[in-house]
């Protein structure tokens, strides 16, 4: 009956609408936004999002989706600077660690206030950290991947993937100086401290909307209202609404925040869409002011409507991995040397990356610490590719060659693409090539990380912040089946540089185990490409960072 | 009427028991899991195996599938892994978009359909009829995706329509039913009832080409089926008027058909709106099926499904409903 009754509502509308839209479709058809957001001197700024949030406390995602949304309302103890990797002051003025690296003191920020109005402070930082260490539940645990990755363990690990905890204890000497004591050192430090998922958040919020309880609900979990709707921290912006219907997340600006000030917008809408084609769509109609990840084709279209398309400096890489326990063929460093010589990257990445993409010479990109120029390169060299390829014995090599299909990826636009272009640049020396195309998530994952079925295949990283070991530690720290091969001595120089001391011999230590690597050569680094962020003419205050971490503070519209 | 319909539906319940069966049975034979979806690129084997084990994805088939229905059946689909929240009350909030936008394609379909079949049938032969009866396998036969990009490149920018979305951003409209059109009248916020039907234009009109053509052609045939009966010729040599004749017996009898197809299509109109949905962003259950298949999001997809098969079982059972009101003979029966 009731929807007897809405049709009938909707046959009248329609009948009216094509009326109306015969005299005056074009005339009507002005956005609204203006009207809506120009309500104060800062404006609107509406963000086109890739994808839905999951929610607002970045302890229980790793998603960037989320990060994109709470970067702007929390803050973290230090803080990228803005367009590069490299460190800068935060909530903490000053950072210190202690000889043995296992102490941090940091110095806070003084005058700083939780938007909820109660003070940031030595001790809500340690609460902070004490809610992550003492997190209960395996729920809540399993969700916490960034904290399980840097600090090892929990109070009490409910699942066999965590280990011994890294974090002793938090110290609040006084009103702003916390002191962080660490159980042995770890090499992700001072960077890690960067990551959003260890934003301090108001202590006297997540009490009162009870943060920490997360429970499961059949094949998933349920957090708190906090999580969705109060999350409080110091930043310019603060939670507003999330319209689940509508896609859009409303935040505010801060009045009193001196993060580094209140916002100069009044509002910031993000919009989700996730086809990218959308999202361009919604850009010329005006109805989004910018969004994430333009497709590389159309930068030139979009640049000549006058829109601002920001090449991110490179913080990916894009590598061909070697399963050695596939075929035994690939044990032997000549064939692997031999697919190395053998790919033209330089056209690669030429002809199918974006602007701003170069040819990796490592797995770690230049704009990490511990980068160097001096690895052993593979330039392209099909003869000399031919030549080992004879040597090893293996002139008529034939490979299963998997790559992922129906997504992309910053460090992969377009999977196919490099697929061929790959796969012809090992024909050409002789190599047969079996493909096998897979959707990421239909079972590429599953089949190339779990049960290793490839020979070789395509995957790559972005990176969580400025640390070597974010990169290679994760790729070749361990045994996996992803690559197949068992080299005690490289996983033993990963494990070392992870233990270094922060500073000049941390660097030197990754130095020196990117050199390992690319000797021993366990896959094969492609390109870092350069994602971008697209805004139109009217955004001004934007930086493009390597780590998708643009702030909206000093955003204007006009 | 009564015991039929009684009888229909409990005809429903073990169709919806073998399907939901075939829903999970085939969901759980799909590689990637809820585990690996949960826990996002940088999921580890060892972490995928802790969360299954946590989730309980690791024990045997039939203990989930029970765990499932056990909980299905008070209501309780669990949470979707990509939005946290549960997938009852996602449905709730994204079906009503799914319904106007269905609505509006069903009857865009019906008004121009209808009318459009007659004529080809009435000319038949003519240059109306073969345009018609081009334009329809074009419709057919043009995929909605690349209608739906089409129509945003070629008419979203000189029409001034949205080319994306339900409401403009920043329109504050109140929600009331979250029916955006029915929330605008209600509150007499006509501004947003003007946004909210200029942001369905373009996906109704791209979701409602295959109904549109599959009625149309449906509608000819039958006209012309009907054309050709004795009682069509008993009646004209009675000297009634073309008009009485075309009203009162080809359109009467010819509908009878095109009821059904009307019933099928919309009921198969869940699918088209995937894709409609997608394309524009227009976030109704099509969106949130297509965000979960790509996100492997269990919870979600096993409601979707069901409730997708629930609303083909009901719109199935009111086509059989009406045929008696339109044809006596069925009544009889």
């Amino acid at each position: 009956m009731q929807q007897l009754r809405l049709t009938r509502t909707r046959r009248a509308a329609l009948i009216g609408l094509a009326g109306v839209l015969a005299v005056s479709l074009s005339a009507c058809a002005e956005s609204k936004r203006d009207e809506a957001g120009g309500g104060g001197s800062g404006g609107t700024m509406v963000f086109g999002n890739t994808g839905n949030p999951k929610m607002f406390d970045p302890t229980f995602t790793d998603e960037g989706e989320t990060y994109r949304i709470t970067r702007q309302m929390l803050d973290t103890l230090i803080q990228n600077k803005p367009g590069t990797a490299e460190l800068q002051p935060s909530l903490a003025t000053k950072w210190e660690p202690s000889n043995d690296g296992k102490t941090w003191t940091f110095t806070l920020k003084q005058g700083v206030k939780f938007s909820d109005g109660t003070p940031f402070n030595a001790d809500a930082v340690c609460y902070n950290f004490d809610r992550w260490f003492n997190m209960k539940g395996a729920a809540a645990q399993s969700q916490m991947i960034y904290y399980a990755d840097v600090f090892g363990g929990f109070a009490k690990n409910e699942g066999s993937a965590t280990g011994d905890p890294l974090y002793k204890n938090c110290e609040a000497k006084d009103p702003n100086t916390a002191v962080l004591n660490l159980n042995k050192a770890k090499g992700a430090f001072p960077a890690a401290f960067t990551l959003p998922a260890l934003s301090i958040q108001s202590p006297s919020a997540m009490k009162q909307y009870q943060a920490d309880k997360v429970s499961q609900s059949g094949d998933s979990f349920t957090y708190s209202d906090y999580a969705y709707k109060h999350v409080t921290g110091t930043g310019p912006f603060k939670f507003e609404s999330w319209d689940q219907g509508k896609g859009e997340i409303t935040l505010v600006r801060n009045d009193s925040s001196t993060m580094p000030s209140p916002a100069k917008l009044d509002k910031l809408i993000f919009k989700v869409i996730p086809d990218e084609n959308a999202r361009k769509q919604a850009l010329k109609a005006g109805d989004i002011d910018g969004y994430d990840f333009p497709a590389p084709a159309d930068y030139g279209l979009l640049r000549k409507d006058g829109d601002q398309v920001l090449v991110r400096p490179s913080f990916n890489v894009l590598y061909l991995g070697i399963n050695q326990s596939g075929n035994p063929k690939l044990k032997d460093p000549r064939v692997r040397q031999a697919l190395a010589y053998g790919i033209n990257r330089e056209q690669f990445v030429k002809s199918k990356l974006a602007e701003g993409s170069e040819v990796a010479t490592e797995f770690v990109p230049k704009a990490i610490s511990g980068y160097t120029d001096d690895v052993k390169k593979y330039p392209y060299d099909p003869e000399k590719a031919k030549q080992l390829l004879q040597q090893a014995g293996a002139s008529n090599l034939s490979l299963k060659f998997y790559y992922p299909t129906e997504v992309t990826r910053p460090y992969m636009p377009n999977p196919a693409d490099t697929f061929t272009a790959i796969s012809q640049d090992l024909k050409n020396i002789g190599i047969t090539i079996q493909p096998v195309a897979e959707p990421w998530n239909g079972g590429y994952k599953d089949d190339v990380q779990q049960f290793g079925k490839h020979d070789i295949h395509l995957l790559g990283w972005t990176g969580d912040y400025n640390d070597a070991g974010n990169f290679i530690g994760t790729f070749f720290g361990r045994p996996k089946k992803e690559f197949g091969f068992d080299n005690a001595e490289l996983f033993d120089t990963l494990a070392q540089a992870d233990a270094s001391p922060a500073g000049d011999e941390h660097a030197k230590a990754y130095q020196e185990a990117n050199k390992q690597i690319m000797d021993y050569l366990p896959a094969i680094p492609i390109a870092y490409p350069s994602p971008a962020i697209v805004v139109n003419e009217k955004v001004k205050g934007i930086v493009a960072s390597p780590l998708t971490d643009e702030r909206f503070n000093n955003v204007t519209t006009s | 009427m009564l015991r039929f319909i009684v009888r229909r539906v409990l005809q429903a319940i073990p169709t919806l028991l073998i399907l939901s069966i075939l829903v999970f049975a085939w969901l759980r034979s799909l590689p990637g899991g809820p585990a690996a979806a949960l826990l996002g690129d940088k999921a580890t084997p060892e972490k995928i195996a802790d969360l299954n084990h946590v989730l309980g994805l690791d024990q045997s088939i039939f203990l989930q599938y029970f765990r499932f229905l056990g909980r299905a059946v008070t209501g309780d689909f669990g949470n979707s892994l990509v939005s946290a929240q549960p997938v009852m009350s996602e449905i709730g909030t994204f079906l009503p978009a799914t319904i106007e936008l269905g609505l509006s394609a069903i009857i865009i379909a019906v008004v121009v359909g209808i009318p459009f079949g007659y004529l080809a049938a009435r000319f038949r032969g003519g240059v109306a009829d073969n345009v018609i009866i081009v334009l329809t396998l074009v419709g057919v036969a043009v995929p909605i995706f690349f209608l739906g990009y089409t129509m945003q490149d070629l008419l979203s920018a000189p029409l001034g329509l949205p080319s994306q979305g339900r409401q403009a951003p920043g329109i504050d409209a109140t929600a009331v039913t979250n029916f955006a059109i029915l929330d605008g009248i209600m509150t007499s916020e006509w501004d947003a009832v003007w946004d909210a039907i200029q942001h369905l234009i373009l996906p109704a009109f791209a979701l409602a080409t295959i109904p549109l053509a599959v009625i149309t052609r449906i509608t000819r045939a039958s006209v012309l089926d009907v054309f050709n009966e004795d009682f069509i010729r008993t009646a004209n040599s009675k000297g009634l008027t073309d008009s009485v004749v075309r009203q009162r017996h080809v359109l009467r009898n010819a509908l009878l058909p095109v009821v059904t197809t009307i019933g099928l299509q919309t009921g198969a109109l869940l699918g088209g709106a995937v894709l409609t949905e997608r394309v524009f962003n227009f976030r109704g259950l099509g969106f949130l099926l297509a965000e979960g298949i790509e996100r492997r999001d269990y919870p979600r997809l096993q409601a979707l499904l069901l409730f997708g098969a629930l609303v083909y079982v009901v719109v199935n059972m009111l086509v059989d409903i009406s045929y008696g009101l339109i044809d006596p003979r069925v009544r009889v029966r």
